[in-house]
């Protein structure tokens, strides 16, 4: 569904990636572990189009996609929810939901405010909130459901549990297990081991804008050594 | 004033106000969304006088053919809005804000001679409205009918925008890109389009506000730098982006001006104040007032930060050894000029030398100092005028040329004290406001600073009346100048500068106050702007306020951008290209300031850092 081959990107003269290799297949979950400043919103970033990569391949269902715009590569079937949020804070609910609506695709789930307010029933509930009236929480649902409202067949979420009371961390996981079950390709960044166990399949690591590891979740488990190594403060 | 004067002069108040509300909402929401400060939007209201008038002749003069008229002046504005956003402006969405300034500069001197070309110099008078041409009595007084209708028209307009931003799906996104403009780009919003349709909504309302003052007032080509700073006014002091906010602006301001009007001359305690001379500054007044109390505006909010990834200044180089030596090279050829070359050449390198020095003066605070000044001929106009007023009234022309500068830094000192309070397009429009009230004081004040006529006879000593002596004179104090702007920015001074520049909060940390060095930075910069402004009086022998006007802002504004901030050298290559080329068009075309801006705007298209920044680039990859 989607795979990234030798992806080089830099914020002006500071060079952050380094090759990145990653693949995720239909309906697979596959998490980006890494510490603090190792790469993870950058790599979404590159992939999303909003940082132009130095080098490599995009490819989003065996097309590239690393020339064109944010918007194209979104109207491709490629969502995107940031790190900050950056719900339209003007704007209510609804309206942050209308701006992410996209038309209805063949080989995706198809969204509604009605079927996203029974994923996020708390949003049902506020649907002419402000978005800057919100919490933290409540944000964090509005700017996944916006993102749905597009109509994905992939899914990249940036560390998605960050801030996060352990409640709706464990809401959050749910959330995603549900977004699995209806098809959809998810690419989680994450730091949270114990989240990224509750749902992922795969997992790679990425330290310094390299990627240091790639395998199955449970071989993960198995292995200390590279926890320790990589993830542990 | 009696109740009905107040009432009539309150009604006058509400019918201007409608017109430049529509203006100030165009600009408004273009600058939301796409965050260009556009210029050029005081040319679309210009124009939309212009077809206005030349529609509803062509129409004939009935009501189907006024409002026929008037609507296709509009819709005409809109769509060459829309192309301008599509063939120019959306190349330079990712160019420095500065840079795209210069581009919509380049737009005003295109559609100024293009309607030179089409309607002539001379003032075209709009048809009065058929069927709303008659008064109505209110309390007494005739009032006129037509009036009445754009009181009743600003608030259907109003209402009309906001179903426009708040009930479609349109509107949803014309917010969410005012908010977060790339975060709708990730969901899918096609910024291209919308941009456009955003640029051609705004234009609208520029024509529209343009041809609906058709009857009250006649098409001139100076009413589009007149407009755009009433509506920059406008727009700040509602705040940007807000279009409520523009409303009540505009009306504010054309109740405070009509009231101003109508209370004309008062005698009080022994002095005369002319209120109805205070309309020209009036605006500038609150606007100063508004921004130093609500930096945001009535109803704006502090600017969301631009988001991506953030473009840092390149660090100052030191100059290398080449350009030392390419330095001196010139320096050499400008000392042996009066031998090399005619009386006519001395004359334009002292224009040449006084410009650069308005313009590296300018540059040290767009650049070192991030201060964006719109309204840098303030400083120089105050250096002109001083220098001359104080030769006709004071001490000789040796002194009065010291005198000029000291004036000019006065009033950075007094302007610079507001303006370092703010930052951004705040900052930049505040610049501007202080120009204009100084321009317009200069214009006023008839018994002192001769009014529109300027002073006349005012020549350098006799030492120094020869063409060679004063551009010797001119050489040594402009190259003094800048040597010394330079210098500082090696210095401490500019360091603390940049640092405050780059990072404020940092910057404080360390222990910076960076107000305080800004200010000094500010003041500077108008010590030698007026040096400049001083030593141009002298040139010319006469002044007049065109020394003070925006065109003059404008035009240092140019050659800073035209030789790239991002250099040093960048505004002394800018100066010269500039007046060079302003020289040689002017002589040879009736159209130098189309000519001038397409030359421009391919400037920018081909290089969107600028000349030098071009050049150094260029360099620095053949070294690696
Ligand atoms: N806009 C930017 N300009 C310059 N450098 C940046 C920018 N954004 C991030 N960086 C740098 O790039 C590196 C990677 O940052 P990135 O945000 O991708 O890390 P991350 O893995 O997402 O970290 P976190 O867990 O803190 O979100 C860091 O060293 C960071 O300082
Ligand atoms: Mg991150």
């Amino acid at each position: 569904m989607l795979s990234v081959r030798g992806l080089n990107a830099a914020y002006g003269r500071a060079h952050i990636l380094f090759d990145i290799a990653l693949r995720a297949s239909k309906g697979e979950v596959v998490v980006l572990l890494g510490r603090n400043g190792a790469g993870k919103s950058t790599t979404l970033k590159s992939i999303i189009g909003l940082l132009r990569p130095l080098s490599g391949e995009i490819l989003m269902r065996e097309r590239s996609v690393s020339r064109l715009k944010p918007y194209q590569i979104a109207r491709l079937g490629l969502g995107y929810v940031p790190e900050e949020r950056r719900i339209f804070t003007d704007l209510t609910v609804m309206e942050n939901l209308e701006v992410g609506r996209q038309a209805r695709r063949e080989d995706a789930p198809y969204w509604t405010p009605t079927r996203l307010f029974e994923l996020f029933p708390n949003l049902g509930r506020m649907q002419d909130r402000l978005g800057g009236r919100m919490s933290g929480g409540e944000q964090q649902m509005l700017t996944i459901a916006r993102t749905l409202m597009g109509n994905p067949a992939a899914i990249l979420l940036d560390e998605p549990s960050e801030g996060l009371a352990p409640v709706i961390v464990e809401q959050m996981a749910l959330t995603i297990r549900a977004l699995k079950q209806e098809g959809l390709t998810v690419l989680v960044s994450e730091q949270n081991l114990r989240f990224a166990h509750a749902v992922a399949d795969r997992a790679y690591i990425i330290e310094k804008g390299h990627i240091r590891y790639s395998g199955t979740m449970s071989d993960l488990e198995s292995n200390g050594a590279v926890r320790e190594q990589y993830l542990s403060v | 004033m009696t109740a009905s004067a107040i009432l009539i002069q309150f009604l006058n108040g509400l019918a201007s106000a409608s017109s430049l509300f529509f203006v100030a909402a165009g600009l408004s929401l273009i600058f939301g969304v796409t965050r260009i400060v556009n210029f050029a939007h005081g040319s679309l209201y210009m124009l939309g006088t212009y077809m206005g008038c030349s529609l509803v002749e062509y129409f004939g003069r009935t009501p189907l053919g006024f409002w026929g008229g008037v609507l296709i002046a509009g819709l005409a504005a809109a769509l060459i809005g829309a192309m301008i956003e599509a063939t120019l402006l959306r190349r330079l969405y990712q160019a420095p804000e500065l840079l795209q300034l210069l581009a919509t500069f380049a737009l005003v001197l295109v559609i100024k001679d293009f309607a030179l070309w089409a309607w002539g110099p001379e003032d075209v008078l709009g048809p009065r409205a058929p069927g709303l041409d008659g008064a109505v009595t209110i309390a007494g007084r005739a009032f006129p009918e037509y009036d009445l209708l754009l009181i009743a028209l600003g608030p259907v307009v109003l209402g009309l925008l906001w179903l426009l931003l708040t009930r479609t799906r349109w509107g949803s996104l014309v917010r969410a890109a005012t908010e977060d403009r790339e975060m709708a780009g990730a969901l899918g919003v096609n910024q291209g389009w919308l941009f456009t349709g955003v640029f051609a909504l705004g234009s609208l309302l520029a024509g529209f506000g343009g041809a609906v003052n058709i009857p009250r007032e006649p098409a001139t080509l100076m009413m589009d730098l007149s407009i755009i700073s009433d509506v920059f006014v406008v727009v700040v002091v509602g705040g940007m982006g807000s279009i409520p906010g523009a409303f009540l602006a505009a009306l504010l301001i054309s109740e405070i001006k009509a009231f101003c009007i109508g209370i004309g001359e008062v005698h009080a305690y022994g002095i005369d104040i002319s209120f109805s001379k205070l309309t020209l500054v009036v605006e500038f007044i609150v606007m100063a007032i508004v921004l130093v109390i609500r930096p945001w505006g009535l109803l704006g909010r502090a600017a969301s930060v631009a988001r991506g990834p953030g473009t840092l200044e390149d660090p100052l180089r030191s100059p290398s050894r080449h350009l030392l030596a390419l330095g001196v090279a010139v320096l050499g050829v400008l000392v042996l000029m009066p031998v090399l070359g005619d009386a006519y050449t001395l004359v334009l390198l002292g224009d040449i030398l006084v410009f650069a020095l308005f313009s590296v003066s300018l540059h040290f605070i767009i650049g070192p100092a991030g201060m964006h000044s719109f309204g840098h001929a303030a400083y120089f106009g105050l250096g002109a005028y001083g220098a001359a007023l104080a030769l006709k009234h004071l001490v000789p022309m040796e002194a009065a040329l010291f005198a000029g500068p000291f004036v000019a830094a006065l009033g950075a000192v007094v302007f610079g004290w507001f303006c370092v309070r703010l930052s951004g397009v705040y900052l930049a429009m505040l610049t501007l406001a202080f120009a204009q009230i100084t321009w317009s004081v200069v214009f006023q004040w008839d018994s002192f600073t001769g009014g529109s006529n300027g002073v006349v006879d005012v020549w350098p000593a006799a030492w120094l009346g020869s063409k060679t002596a004063y551009y010797y004179l001119t050489l040594v104090l402009a190259t003094a100048g800048i040597l010394l702007l330079w210098r500082m920015l090696y210095a401490p001074f500019g360091y603390a500068l940049r640092a405050v520049r780059d990072s404020p909060l940092r910057a404080d940390a360390i222990g910076i106050d960076a107000r305080r060095f800004q200010w000094a930075g500010f003041s500077l910069a108008g010590l030698f702007a007026g040096l400049a402004g001083a030593l141009y009086a002298f040139s010319k022998g006469s002044i007049s306020p065109e020394v003070v006007a925006i065109p003059r802002s404008v035009d240092g504004l140019v050659m800073v951008l035209l030789g790239g901030i991002q250099t040093l050298t960048g505004p002394v290559a800018g100066a010269a290209v500039f007046t060079w080329l302003q020289d040689t068009i002017a002589r040879n075309t009736d159209f130098w300031r189309a000519t001038l801006g397409v030359i421009i705007l391919i400037l920018v298209l081909a290089f969107p850092q600028g000349a030098t920044g071009m050049l150094r680039r260029r360099f620095a990859r053949e070294q690696s």
